[in-house]
């Protein structure tokens, strides 16, 4: 199958309503926000959008030509499945462009009660193949799915030729280490997880204690990491804390760092790449207005010139000042990442 | 017609006590390891094998026709057999591989458990199981996939036992087809409920080999160096506490879960079946106490402290089954824990 090339569109995230007007003033073509509840997958104290918000920031980027998404991909628990189907009705009501989603219960609702709600299929659905992508295609007529953070450009590229379903990756922010929507790690240390409740890590369980001149960093009961004085500390998310394996201490799973694809930038637009996404939901407001600035800026050279593409200095200055442990990473995209 | 002979004679005989099922082989273990252990478990108790290399593509000790000839030799023993598919699926080769299975499974009226979309995609129309990598967490899902010809499911480890019965009710259960009441036309059965009962739980999978990265090799070039754990390899906090284990692409927790109860009080949850997942050694000491239990031959307690005597690779926990964090270690049996919440 030919594929099209396209200018991919640029996701941002909106952790509030001000994150989203940033966003969409710093050239975001599309921003993604979710209901301030376990609908999805960033709930978080003091973020999200009730639902007066919501219809203030659709109204806010559709006067500025840009779209708003809204995430609805959590799972629905049992006996309360209700709460998420009113949030698909919710999102029709606001006027969200498409609703992100990841449950087969979710996704069936949406298609048989609101046919004309455009669908994307989560990443936390956990599609990594063509196949997998043209089912949820053919059952609820998805129209955008988001790639897991595991396929290298090789295995995005030949699913791109085999779907006409848009594919939109991630573009820059934390790294999942691990297939989303298939990790309990959080759960199995504090009974949070991803899909049970919206959150990784959840900080209710985060406990800092001061053990002489070492802070610990502990999730639940679990010894996350142990700082000494002079080490620079990090929010204690599961795969990103040092443990020890056969007597070797380190980060065992994963280093505290940032996916940032965009030196693979004309690379995913020849694969046929839709829509590129910044990860950050939670992040601060500046964060989310200075990612996307440098993110517009690269994404308008790739297009005009591929073959000539080159990473500003300015951006990456500019970038390293958000990324985790100040390290970015081509993530699985890579080949010796895996 | 349905042959109301067989459909209530079954049930009866049924009832009495949950059937054994041998969860997939998860390690990398080598080939005559693997010919012994299913020698042995054609000759136990279990009722039920899943058999397939589950966690990654590049091993190869048996193959897919090795494996049909295993279920072959265990459908003569009288065992009920599933092939179970690859739960991270990459590439055009896992694909083709994938068709192949589902194709062959289809010719030799061999059954399939689906672990990711790609498999539910490729034998769209056809009877399965669910494995505990699909993720249904409500009863809208469950009854989606059973439409679509689920009709066994393993429930995701994190779900609590409360949870699992919210999604599949005693009363008004999700029937095979589709239908949620029992007087469906055609004799259709609910979903069987199988819960993982026993073994270091499967909690992540990542397209980076964990295995590989710790002894600084790159996946492609592993040297196939998890064959070197029987039962993974241990990850501790800094302060010294059994956290995780690694095995190759996935991450398990380093406790075993071990949920005890007896047959009657499983029945009466709505639970058909036990999914008891290998490990290295004593796993027929395992397989022994279980089957005991359920034939009410040994009491919860006594089944407890059997198991403690084990050389197990890990310590015992059952959290995630009565709503907590998972590696809530376990003091007593989980009838009794769920009978002193009442």
């Amino acid at each position: 199958m030919a594929v099209a090339l396209r200018k991919p569109e640029l996701v941002c995230p909106a952790g509030s309503l001000r994150a989203l007007q940033l966003a969409v003033q710093a050239g975001a073509d599309t921003v993604y926000m979710g209901l301030k509840d376990a609908t999805n997958a960033r709930n978080f104290a003091g973020l999200n959008f009730d639902v007066k918000q919501a219809r203030e920031g659709v109204a806010f980027a559709h006067a500025r030509g840009a779209k708003v998404l809204m995430a609805l991909n959590t799972f629905a628990r049992a006996g309360e499945s209700e709460r998420w189907f009113r949030a698909v009705d919710a999102a029709v009501e606001m006027g969200a462009d498409a609703l992100i989603c990841a449950d087969t219960a979710v996704m069936d609702y949406a298609h048989r009660t609101h046919p004309q709600l455009r669908l994307h299929l989560s990443v936390q659905a956990s599609a990594t193949t063509y196949e997998a992508i043209n089912f949820y295609r053919k059952h609820f007529n998805i129209q955008r799915a988001v790639l897991p953070r595991v396929l290298t450009l090789s295995h995005v590229a030949h699913l791109v030729r085999n779907t006409d379903v848009d594919i939109e990756v991630f573009g820059f922010g934390s790294l999942c280490v691990m297939v989303e929507g298939r990790c309990i790690l959080s759960s199995y240390a504090t009974g949070k997880s991803p899909n049970n409740a919206g959150v990784c890590s959840p900080p209710s369980a985060v406990r800092w204690v001061e053990r002489g001149d070492h802070v610990q960093a502990r999730l639940g009961e679990v010894l996350i990491d142990d700082y000494a004085p002079d080490e620079p500390r990090a929010y204690p998310t599961l795969c990103k804390g040092r443990f020890d394996v056969q007597g070797l201490r380190d980060y065992a799973l994963e280093d505290p760092t940032s996916l940032n694809s965009m030196a693979l930038l004309p690379q995913l637009i020849d694969a046929g790449v839709s829509a590129i996404k910044i990860e950050g939901r939670q992040r601060s407001t500046s964060y989310v207005e200075q990612v996307t600035q440098v993110w517009r800026q690269a994404i308008d050279a790739a297009w005009q010139q591929r073959e000539r593409f080159a990473i500003s200095q300015d951006w990456v200055h500019q970038l390293a000042r958000h990324a985790e442990g100040q390290q970015h990473t081509l993530g699985a995209f890579s080949r010796p990442w895996r | 017609m349905i042959d109301m002979t067989n459909s209530l004679a079954a049930p009866a005989q049924a009832a009495l006590a949950p059937e054994l099922t041998i969860g997939p082989v998860l390690y990398h273990w080598r080939r005559d390891t693997l010919t012994q252990f299913y020698a042995d478990i054609a000759e136990s108790a279990a009722e039920n094998v899943v058999l397939g290399e589950v966690v990654c593509a590049r091993r190869v000790e048996l193959r897919l026709s090795d494996w049909l000839d295993l279920a072959r030799d265990l459908k003569q023993a009288g065992k009920r057999v599933w092939l179970a598919s690859q739960a991270l699926m990459e590439s055009e080769a896992d694909l083709r591989q994938l068709r192949r299975m589902v194709d062959l499974c289809a010719e030799q009226g061999m059954e399939i458990e689906a672990s990711d979309a790609s498999a539910l995609a490729v034998m769209e129309g056809r009877s399965f199981s669910l494995s505990p990598h699909i993720n249904v967490y409500s009863r809208e899902a469950l009854q989606w996939h059973a439409a679509l010809g689920a009709s066994r499911w393993v429930p995701p480890v994190e779900l609590s036992l409360a949870q699992v019965q919210g999604v599949q009710p005693l009363v008004r259960p999700v029937m095979a087809g589709g239908g949620d009441t029992a007087d469906v036309v055609g004799g259709a059965a609910p979903v069987a409920v199988e819960m993982f009962a026993f073994g270091r739980m499967p909690l992540a999978f990542s397209a980076r080999c964990f295995t590989a990265r710790h002894h600084r090799l790159n996946k492609d070039e592993c040297e196939f160096r998890c064959m070197d754990d029987d039962d993974g390899l241990l990850v501790r906090s800094t302060e010294g506490q059994d956290f995780l284990v690694f095995n190759g692409i996935q991450t398990q927790s380093a406790g075993l879960q071990c949920l005890l109860a007896r047959g009657d009080w499983w029945r009466a949850q709505g639970v058909s079946a036990l999914r008891l997942s290998p490990c290295a050694k004593v796993f027929g000491e395992v397989l022994r106490i279980h089957d005991a239990l359920r034939r009410d031959a040994l009491s919860a307690d006594e089944a407890l402290s059997q198991m403690q005597r084990l050389a197990l690779p890990g310590p015992l926990v059952q959290g995630y089954a009565l709503g907590h964090e998972g590696l809530q270690p376990l003091a007593r049996p989980l009838s009794t824990e769920l009978e002193v919440v009442c």
